[in-house]
């Protein structure tokens, strides 16, 4: 593992208070929300990760709260390594900034968690549903929505599936 | 509006009119040039130079659906696009036609979950589907060839 | 079904100009049904007159709800979503499943099984390419590249055909190896092909190389600064024609890509015709390291030995109540990784592709995310858009190689 990673890794610890997890040779850093904006900025501007490759979240549902985590993988292309930050959030009362003013990719991947997750970027310039229709209702991600499976029309219950299924004209 | 409505059923008449008509329309069949996902990429085989669909008298691929009699529904079919795919079907003149292309047009595939519409027959009337996750090119063309035969045995009394 | 949903001026009133609201510029819808958005992408223009002030993308009509559907399958089952994901890029979507599964499980691949999967998603990359030079080269007016390279992709399918029995949604590259060693006739055809191509590439640089309407329409067009690209998070082609010398291939190498010899193009006028030489080149380098893969191809097996992953070999199963055991325990329930999270990578032909796993301990993925690359290429086209004519957006969403299906999901 690199030199630099762990520098990075032991200065953001030490100044922004995060924890540290190491699995598989990947470094997360799980940072409170109000700090993600800081964090953000420290690691592009003094250790050179200049990238920001993804924004997701995970729901845990309903084993922890809060229960979302946000995601964020950054990569350093000078250095050539990665780190991952979480940030455990809530959806109800969030805190969570958007890192847009810092990586301005950021925008579309706010937009698509906050589509599939509903969670909510604060300061966000365009916070709209990114790949759901705009008039969708729910969040599709979170584990409390259902898959949405449809019986599938075999020979044996067709004419049950046929009598509900539309039946479109011209 | 065409020749149906003028001729209605006459008979004797008719049924060398009919086979003119079809043969027609079978010949010139122009495709809109529309496609969603994976069975696109195939369909646009389908076109090339391997197997050239043109043989067929399909190689004028129309933009727009006013200038089009037939929709390849080539892919699958979300729920944000069906009502697009609805509008477009309405744009076309009649006589129409309309291919589902490929496992996920027909009836959903491996996608069964809340973006996917289970078969595009749900918002729009299937003539002929193509079997495949895509289907190989020759199933593309053997699928519009038993378009043609169906239309080939089209009576001009039904369209009236 | 839903109705088409009016959308009124005022819901996108932050993103256009206050000129939009006089009437001085205007607002025109292009796509989803567009014969040059290469799918089903949807561009809200302002236009003024024929300048394109400003660009509003709409994705998300090819949305499947993959990931969400991953979380109900097992991983073997989840496998197969993968391939429709990036339908030009099949093999590079299950290897870079694959690879996060491995990590994930900590599981080893043969060394054959690592070369072939080098060779196939060169492939694959090769195949993607020349379809990105086709419809590319279409949408500037030049339909006989389309032809060609069309023609040539063919015998690429073929060679998937062979070995897996599928043209394109292959899932022949699995978790710990592949599905099955490849016939005899793979390796011949492979070499016909790689004898038969350099050719065939030059062919495509005499029509588009030094042809005065293909560069007119592609010369400084579309210029984005290598800046831009590392704060817009551009990776692959488009950011090596930015001037960012940046491959994941070398720079974090995967399945022994460092032990090939290959140069990796780049170019720094960052517009529509460096992107095309980018590709082009890049088509040249994957035959080097295909030939490179083939001519020290290792024997031995092509899947892991790690039975609780793998299942084991048909023959088996007559013999060993072991592996029958294991055969029987992976066909229905399927391996559980240990719990934690990883986030695998890969150079897709478009970029930058990963994937985001978690596993909770059980057989099923409790998070599959996939980073793809077409989602912030396309977050870019704006801007690389403002200020040039309608007629060139159609040359820039070419020459970003966006698929659909990898932007949505």
């Amino acid at each position: 593992m690199s030199e630099h990673l762990e520098t990075t890794v032991k200065a953001i610890q030490d100044r922004f208070d995060a924890q540290v997890k190491l699995f598989r040779g990947e470094y997360t850093l799980i940072i409170q929300p109000e700090k993600i904006v800081a964090v953000a900025s420290v690691l592009r501007d003094e250790f050179g990760f200049n990238m920001l490759m993804d924004i997701t979240a995970v729901d845990y549902f309903p084993k922890e709260t809060p229960r979302y985590e946000v995601i964020y993988q950054l990569y350093s292309m000078p250095f050539n390594v990665r780190v991952q930050l979480r940030v455990p959030v809530d959806h109800l009362i969030s805190k969570l900034d958007t890192v847009e003013t810092v990586f301005p990719v950021a925008n579309w991947k706010e937009r698509e968690v906050y589509d599939l997750f509903g969670i909510v970027f604060n300061n966000h310039s365009d916070l709209r549903r990114v790949v759901m229709p705009s008039d969708w209702v729910g969040h599709p991600l979170r584990k409390d929505y259902p898959l949405g499976y449809e019986e599938v029309q075999f020979s044996f219950n067709f004419d049950e599936i046929m009598k509900n299924k539309p039946q479109p004209k011209d | 509006m065409g020749i149906e409505q003028k001729a209605g059923d006459l008979g004797v008449v008719t049924t060398t009119l009919e086979k003119a008509v079809n043969w027609g329309r079978t010949n010139s069949m122009w495709p809109i040039l529309f496609g969603l996902a994976c069975c696109a990429i195939e369909m646009m085989g389908a076109q090339a130079s391997n197997n050239d669909l043109s043989r067929f008298g399909m190689e004028l691929n129309r933009a727009s659906p006013r200038q089009s009699d037939l929709m390849f529904v080539a892919g699958r079919v979300s729920r944000k696009m069906a009502p697009v795919v609805r509008r477009l079907y309405d744009q076309m003149p009649a006589p129409k036609w309309v291919i589902a292309i490929g496992d996920c047009a027909s009836c959903g595939g491996v996608f069964n979950n809340y973006a996917i519409l289970q078969g595009v027959d749900e918002i729009i009337p299937v003539n002929v589907y193509i079997a495949g996750c895509p289907p190989r090119p020759e199933a593309i063309i053997h699928g519009v060839l038993t378009l043609h035969e169906n239309v080939r045995k089209e009576r001009i009394k039904d369209w009236a | 079904m839903t109705d088409i949903r009016e959308v009124s001026v005022n819901e996108l009133r932050h993103l256009v100009s206050d000129r939009a609201l006089t009437g001085e510029t205007m607002l025109l819808n292009m796509g989803p049904q567009h014969p040059s958005t290469h799918g089903v992408l949807r561009l809200l223009l302002e236009l003024d007159g024929e300048i394109v002030v400003n660009m509003i993308p709409d994705i998300g009509f090819l949305h499947t709800g993959v990931e969400k559907t991953c979380e109900s399958k097992n991983y073997m089952q989840s496998e197969v979503l993968t391939d429709r994901l990036d339908y030009l890029n099949p093999m590079g979507n299950n290897m870079v499943y694959c690879m996060a599964i491995e990590k994930l499980a900590e599981l080893d691949v043969p060394e054959r099984a690592q070369a072939l999967r080098v060779i196939l998603v060169e492939l694959q990359r090769i195949s993607s390419h020349l379809l990105w030079l086709g419809t590319s080269g279409l949408d500037v007016g030049a339909m006989s590249t389309f032809l060609y390279c069309m023609r040539e992709r063919e015998v690429i399918l073929d060679i998937f055909e062979m070995v897996s029995g599928q043209r394109m949604m292959t899932t022949y590259i699995r978790p710990g190896g592949l599905w099955r060693d490849v016939p005899a006739e793979f390796e011949p055809a492979v070499r016909s092909f790689i004898d038969y191509m350099p050719a065939k590439i030059r062919t495509y640089e005499d029509l588009l190389k030094k042809n005065e309407l293909f560069m007119d329409r592609s010369q400084g067009i579309g210029v984005i600064s290598g800046e831009d690209c590392l704060r817009y998070g551009l990776s692959g082609p488009v950011a090596r024609a930015s001037g960012l010398n940046h491959d994941l291939r070398k720079k974090q190498p995967y399945f022994g890509y460092e032990n090939y010899d290959f140069d990796i193009p780049v170019h720094t006028t960052g517009d529509v015709y460096a992107r095309y030489r980018v590709r082009v080149e890049e088509m040249t380098q994957s035959l080097r390291i295909i030939e490179q893969a083939l001519n020290r191809l290792p024997g031995g097996p092509v899947r892991s030995n790690n039975r609780k992953y793998v299942p084991p070999p048909r023959s088996e199963l007559g013999t060993s109540m072991e592996a029958l055991i294991h055969h029987f325990k992976l066909w229905t329930e399927g391996f559980s990784p240990p719990v934690g999270h990883v986030y695998a990578v890969s150079e897709s032909p478009r970029g930058e592709l990963g994937v985001y796993m978690e596993s909770d301990g059980s057989p099923k993925p409790f998070r599959v995310h996939f980073v793809t690359p077409s989602f912030v290429n396309l977050q870019a086209l704006p801007l690389m858009c403002r200020g040039l004519f309608i007629a060139d957006v159609v040359a820039i969403i070419g020459s970003i190689d966006i698929v659909l299906g990898d932007a949505d999901r």
